[in-house]
C-alpha cells in the first residue's frame, strides 16, 4: 500500500539534467549542513582560536576539552555539574511523555475512524484546532491546574502537559493513517468475535510502524526541544536539559566560553538526530499514509 | 431471558467503549485548551497586571493595544515573514522534492541531511545562525579573511533587513519538513496516468505543471497548515536570534504577548494581544477543517 | 578563584549523589547567576548555611537579565509551589509584595538592626508598609565609564568631567582612528547609557521628576530633548558592528584598546579584572561626565516567600547570611557591587570598589542615591519598557530627537 513508487517512475531525465539535479541537490545538503558543521568544529578548538581566528577554518590544534567541560563540569547554576544530570532530566520525562500520547493518538484515532459516532468530526475538529494554540497563553493558568492536582514542580506534571499539547497532532496522524485502513478486516474480525480493544492490538497496531514512527519523531522532538513548559514547570529536581543549557549559554557575565556553548548545544542535539537518522526513512512513508493523503 | 440481557450489558458497552476511550483526551483539551482560551478571553477584559486580577476594563486593553507602535511592528512583520517564510519554504520543499523523487542514488542520505534541522532546538539554531550571519565573526568576516574585502552581509544589524534573516533561519530549519510532505505526496500518485500522458507526447514540464503538481493540493494544504502554524507560534527562534532586535525591528506578535504578559507586567494587554493572534489562526484554520471534514464525508 | 572552582568540581560528585527530595530544612533558591564569578559568590552562601544544617536546592533560569526567572517565578507561585528564596530586583519585590505574597523579615531586621545600616534609598525597595521583605545583596551603580588609559594617554586625553570635555574626547579618538565608544545594541544597554546622560542633562531634580514622578513636563521638557541629542551623538561615535552585541564584548573591545570607552554598570569591572587589568594602570572608572555627585543604583535582593504566616527558620537563616558583613564583603568582591550596608570594611576593595562604597556613602547622605530607571528602579516594569522603546527605537534611527520626545510622553501615558 506504501511501497515507495518511485522505483518505476515515468519521468526520464538526459545526462545533462541530471548532472544539473545532482548539483543542485548537493548544494543545499551545503546549506543544510553548515551551520551545524560550523558548530562541531568550533566546539572543537581551544576558545582562542575562535575568538582570534576564522570560524570556518579548521582547528589547528584539536580538542575535546570542552566537551568534557559542557558535559560534566560546566557552571549552569551554583555547583558546576555540567549538563549530565539534566540530560536524565529530560529523559525521563520525554519517554514516558512520548509514549503516552502515542499510545492514546493511536486508541483515539482508532476511535474517531472506525467506531465513529455522531458528531465524530466535531470532536476531531476540536482536538485538531488545539494544536495551533500558542503556549505562553497557557502558562498561568497550566500553573493552577497543575497546583490543583499536586503536580507542580514535577517531572509528572511536565509529562502531562506534554501530553496534553501533543494529543492534538498524535490524533490527526493516527485518524489520518487509519483512515486509509480497510475497514472490512475489522468488520470481519468482529463477525469472528473479537472485541474493541483486541481488534486494536491484533490488526490496527501491528501494521501501524510508520505512522507510530511519524509520531514518535514528531513528539520527542518537540518535547525534547521545549524550554518554555521545561522551565516553568519544573522545579530544581526536574529541570530539562533545555533550561540548562539556556542557563550555560546565556550567563550574564564573564567570559563566553563559545567552544563549551557548543559542545553543550550539540549534546542537546543528540538524542533528536538519533531519532531522525534512525527513523527518518520511515518518516516519508508514514506522512505519506498519514498527514498527506488523509 | 438472562442470557439476552447479558448479550445486551456486553453490546451495550461495546457500543461506549469508543466514547469511554477517546473521552479523557476529548476532556483535557476541552479543559486545557478551550477552558485556558476562554480565561484568556476574559483576561483581556480585566485589569490584571502582574498577576490575574478580575477588575472589569472592558475593551481599555484593545484600545491600548492598538495605539502601541510596538503592535503594529510586530503584525507588520509577522504578515512580511509569515508570506516569505511559507512561500520559500513550500517553494524550496517542492524543488527539492521533484528532485528527489528522479531515482537519486544517494536519496536517502539527502533527505536526512534536508531534514535535521527540524530535529534541532531553537537555542540550537539561534546561536548557529547568529554567529553566521554577525558581521563581525561569520561569514562576512570569513569572506575579508578570504580576500574578499568587499563582501558585505550586516542584514542582521539592519533594522530594514534584520526580518529577513529570520526568515533565513526559519525556512532553513522547516524546508526540509515541506521537502518531505511533497515526496511523501509525489510517491502517492500513480505512475500508470503519468505514462499515459507520457505516450500523449506530454513533456516533463507539461507533466509536472498540468498533472503531478495539481495532484498535490492535500500535500499543499498540509504544508500550509504546518508552516501557517509555525509562523504565527514563531517566538524562540527570534528571541534566540536577535532578541527582536536591532531596537524593536523584528518584534513578532508571540514575542510582543511574552513581553507584555511576563516582563512588562500588563497582562491584560498580553491578553488582548493574544486574542487577536487566536482569531487569526481561527481565521484560517476554521475554513480548511470545515472543508477538510466536509469532503471526508 | 580557579582554586575555588576545582573546590567545587571535586565537591560535585558528592553533592550530585545526594540531591534529595525536599525536606522541610532545605531551601531552594530561584536565581540567575549562573556564570563563574556569580555562581561562585552565590557558593559561599550556600556553604554558610550548609554549616548550619541547611541544605540548598538550586533553581538557576538565566536569561535576560532575570526576565525568564520572573516567568517561571509567576507560574510557580500560581502553582502554589513558591520557592523559598528568590533574586529580585526593584519594583518586582514592590509587586509582589502588593500581592501579599512575601514574607515578614521584621524579626530577623531588628534582631541585627538592618534600618540602621542600609541606605534609605534601597529601603524604599525591601521594605512595604514597614515590612522587611527581602534581604539586599549589593548595590550596583550604573553611571559609570569605562576606560582604557594607554588608549587615553597616547590621545591626550584626561578623564573628562563635563559633557563637553567627553564631547571633545570622543571627537579626538575618532579623529585618532579609535571607536570612541564602546556598546552593544540591546534596548536595556541602550537605556543604560540614556539613563547617564540624562542624568547629566536634566540634573538629578529634573531625573526624578521625569523618571520616577514620571511628570509629564519634566517628561516632555527641552532638557528630554537634549538627552536625546546627545544619544544621536554617541550613536555616531559607536562602531558600525554594535548592534545586538553582548555588554561584555563591548567591554573587551575597551579591554584591547580597540574603543575609548564605555558606559556601563559596575558589573563591567569584573571582565576588566578577569583579562588580568589592574584599575588606575590599564582602565579607568569614572562617574559619567556631569553626574559625579549623584549615584543610579540598581540593587540585587533576595525576596523570601511566604510559607504559611510566618518567615521560616531557613529563611531566616538565608536572610542573616546574606545581610552578615562577611558575605556582604566576600561576594562584592566578586560581583563588582558594593555591599548593601554601608559599615562594611572596603578594605578588601580594588581602587573603583572603594571608590564605589566611598561614592554612595556621600550620595545616600546628601540625597543624590537615585533608583536607576534603565535597571527597574525608578518605575515599574510596564513604564521602563515603554521608556525602552522609545529610547532604542531612537537609538536605532527610528525618530528624531523631537519625535522622541513626544513618543516618550506618549508610551509613558499608555503604559500608566
Amino acid at each position: 500500500m506504501m511501497a515507495i513508487a518511485s522505483t518505476d517512475t515515468a519521468i526520464r531525465s538526459g545526462r545533462v539534467t541530471r548532472t544539473f539535479l545532482y548539483l543542485v541537490l548537493l548544494l543545499f545538503a551545503l546549506f543544510y549542513l553548515l551551520p551545524f558543521a560550523i558548530m562541531v568544529m568550533n566546539s572543537m578548538k581551544p576558545l582562542d582560536e575562535i575568538t582570534g581566528g576564522n570560524m570556518m577554518a579548521f582547528p589547528t590544534d584539536w580538542t575535546l576539552e570542552p566537551w568534557r567541560k559542557a558535559w560534566s563540569e560546566a557552571q549552569v547554576g551554583v555547583d558546576a555539574t555540567g549538563l549530565r544530570p539534566y540530560f536524565y532530566n529530560s529523559l525521563i520525562m520525554a519517554i514516558p511523555a512520548v509514549m503516552l500520547s502515542t499510545f492514546f493518538g493511536a486508541l483515539n484515532g482508532y476511535v474517531l475512524t472506525k467506531w465513529q459516532f455522531r458528531g465524530h468530526n466535531i470532536v476531531f475538529g476540536l482536538l485538531l484546532f488545539s494544536c495551533f494554540i500558542p503556549f505562553q497563553i497557557v502558562l498561568i493558568p497550566m500553573a493552577r491546574m497543575l497546583g490543583i492536582f499536586g503536580l507542580a514542580g514535577s517531572t509528572g506534571g511536565l509529562i502531562l502537559v506534554h501530553f496534553v499539547y501533543g494529543i492534538g497532532f498524535t490524533t490527526l496522524y493516527f485518524r489520518n493513517y487509519y483512515a486509509a485502513f480497510p475497514t472490512e478486516l475489522i468488520r470481519a474480525a468482529q463477525i469472528d468475535g473479537a472485541g474493541f480493544f483486541r481488534i486494536f492490538w491484533r490488526i490496527l497496531l501491528p501494521s501501524s510502524g510508520p505512522i507510530i514512527a511519524v509520531s514518535f519523531i514528531w513528539q520527542f522532538t518537540n518535547i525534547w526541544n521545549d524550554f518554555l513548559f521545561g522551565a516553568s514547570f519544573a522545579d530544581f529536581s526536574s529541570q530539562p536539559m533545555t533550561v540548562a543549557l539556556n542557563n550555560l549559554v546565556q550567563s550574564s557575565t564573564g567570559v563566553k566560553e563559545y567552544n563549551v556553548h557548543f559542545a553543550g548545544a550539540i549534546y542537546a542535539a543528540i538524542p533528536t538526530l538519533l531519532v531522525y537518522i534512525v527513523a527518518g526513512r520511515y518518516f516519508v512513508r508514514g506522512l505519506m499514509a498519514g498527514s498527506v493523503k488523509g | 431471558m438472562a442470557d439476552t440481557a447479558q448479550v445486551d450489558l456486553r453490546t451495550r458497552l461495546q457500543n461506549w467503549l469508543p466514547k469511554l476511550v477517546l473521552a479523557p483526551s476529548f476532556a483535557m483539551v476541552l479543559l486545557f485548551v478551550y477552558g485556558f482560551i476562554a480565561f484568556t478571553v476574559y483576561l483581556s477584559f480585566t485589569d490584571s497586571r502582574i498577576l490575574p486580577s478580575y477588575g472589569w476594563v472592558g475593551l481599555e486593553n484593545y484600545e491600548k493595544l492598538f495605539r502601541l507602535r510596538h503592535w503594529k511592528i510586530a503584525v507588520s512583520n509577522l504578515a512580511v515573514f509569515a508570506i516569505l517564510y511559507i512561500g520559500i519554504s513550500s517553494l524550496i520543499g517542492l524543488m527539492l522534492a521533484i528532485f528527489l523523487d528522479q531515482k537519486i542514488r544517494i536519496e536517502g542520505a539527502l533527505r536526512t541531511v534536508y531534514l535535521y534541522p527540524m530535529a534541532l532546538s531553537f537555542i540550537v539554531t539561534g546561536t548557529a545562525w547568529k554567529w553566521l550571519l554577525d558581521p563581525g565573526i561569520g561569514l562576512e568576516h570569513t569572506m575579508h579573511l578570504w580576500g574578499w574585502t568587499t563582501f558585505s552581509f550586516d542584514w542582521i544589524k539592519n533594522s530594514d533587513y534584520a526580518i529577513y534573516t529570520v526568515v533565513l533561519a526559519a525556512v532553513w530549519q522547516s524546508s526540509g519538513f515541506a521537502m518531505a510532505m511533497f515526496l511523501a505526496g509525489l510517491r502517492g500518485i500513480d505512475n500508470e496516468i503519468l505514462k499515459a500522458a507520457q505516450m500523449d507526447g506530454a513533456s516533463n514540464w507539461q507533466l509536472y505543471r498540468r498533472i503531478i503538481i495539481p495532484q498535490l493540493r492535500p500535500a499543499f494544504l498540509s504544508a500550509f497548515v504546518i508552516l501557517s502554524h509555525l509562523a504565527i507560534k514563531s517566538y524562540d527562534l527570534v528571541i534566540a536570534l536577535t532578541g527582536g532586535g536591532p531596537g524593536r525591528a523584528t518584534e513578532l506578535p508571540a514575542t510582543f504577548m511574552y513581553s507584555y504578559t511576563f516582563t512588562r507586567n500588563q497582562m491584560g494587554i498580553g491578553a488582548s494581544s493574544a486574542v487577536i493572534m487566536l482569531i487569526t489562526i481561527a481565521a484560517i484554520m476554521v475554513p480548511y477543517l470545515y472543508a477538510e471534514l466536509k469532503e471526508k464525508k | 578563584m580557579a582554586q575555588l572552582k576545582t573546590k567545587i568540581a571535586t565537591l560535585m560528585v558528592a553533592t550530585a549523589l545526594t540531591t534529595a527530595p525536599a525536606l522541610a530544612e532545605d531551601v531552594e533558591v530561584l536565581h540567575w547567576w549562573t556564570s563563574g564569578g556569580e555562581a561562585a559568590a552565590l557558593n559561599v552562601l550556600k556553604g554558610d548555611l550548609e554549616t548550619q544544617g541547611i541544605g540548598w536546592q538550586d533553581m538557576p533560569v538565566a536569561g535576560g537579565g532575570g526576565e525568564a526567572a520572573m516567568t517561571v517565578l509567576r507560574a510557580r507561585v500560581t502553582s502554589g509551589n513558591a520557592p523559598t528564596a528568590v533574586q529580585m530586583l526593584g519594583f518586582d519585590i514592590l509587586d509582589w509584595a502588593d500581592q501579599g505574597a512575601l514574607a515578614d523579615l521584621n524579626s530577623v531586621a531588628a534582631e541585627q538592626g538592618w534600618d540602621a545600616v542600609v541606605p534609605e534609598a534601597l529601603q524604599a525597595f525591601a521594605k512595604v508598609d514597614g515590612k522587611w521583605v527581602s534581604a539586599p545583596v549589593n548595590v550596583h551603580s550604573t553611571n559609570w565609564v569605562w576606560a582604557n588609559k594607554a588608549v587615553l594617554d597616547s590621545n591626550g586625553i584626561a578623564v573628562p568631567t563635563t559633557w563637553d570635555e567627553f564631547a571633545a574626547a570622543v571627537d579626538a579618538l575618532s579623529a585618532a582612528g579609535v571607536t570612541p565608544i564602546a556598546h552593544g545594541g540591546q534596548a536595556w544597554q541602550d537605556a543604560t547609557v540614556f539613563d547617564a546622560v540624562a542624568m547629566g542633562a536634566l540634573g538629578p531634580d529634573g531625573y526624578k521628576a521625569a523618571f520616577i514622578d514620571l511628570d509629564e513636563d519634566a517628561l516632555g521638557g527641552d532638557a528630554m530633548k537634549t538627552a536625546f541629542e546627545r544619544m544621536e551623538f554617541i550613536r555616531a561615535n559607536v562602531d558600525e558592528n554594535f548592534s545586538g552585541r553582548d555588554w561584555n564584548l563591548a567591554t573587551a573591545m575597551v579591554i584591547n584598546g580597540e574603543a575609548g570607552f564605555q558606559m556601563m554598570g559596575d558589573w563591567a569591572k569584573g571582565e576588566f579584572l578577569s583579562a588580568g587589568k589592574t584599575p588606575g594602570d590599564d582602565f579607568l572608572c569614572f562617574r559619567f561626565p556631569g553626574t559625579e555627585n549623584q549615584v543610579t543604583f540598581n540593587a540585587d535582593q533576595f525576596a523570601m516567600f511566604d510559607q504559611g504566616g510566618t518567615v521560616s527558620a531557613e529563611q531566616a537563616a538565608l536572610a542573616s547570611a546574606i545581610l552578615s558583613p562577611s558575605f556582604q564583603s566576600a561576594f562584592n568582591v566578586v560581583k563588582g557591587s558594593v555591599p548593601a550596608r554601608t559599615d562594611v570594611s572596603d578594605a578588601d576593595f580594588d581602587a573603583c570598589g572603594k571608590q564605589g562604597m566611598k561614592d554612595l556613602a556621600a550620595a545616600a547622605a546628601s540625597g543624590n542615591l537615585f533608583g536607576s530607571m534603565a535597571h527597574g528602579h525608578a518605575n515599574p516594569a510596564s513604564i521602563k519598557n515603554a521608556m525602552y522603546d522609545v529610547i532604542t527605537a531612537h537609538f536605532n534611527g527610528e525618530y528624531d530627537a523631537e519625535t522622541a520626545v513626544s513618543e516618550l510622553v506618549d508610551a509613558v501615558s499608555i503604559a500608566k
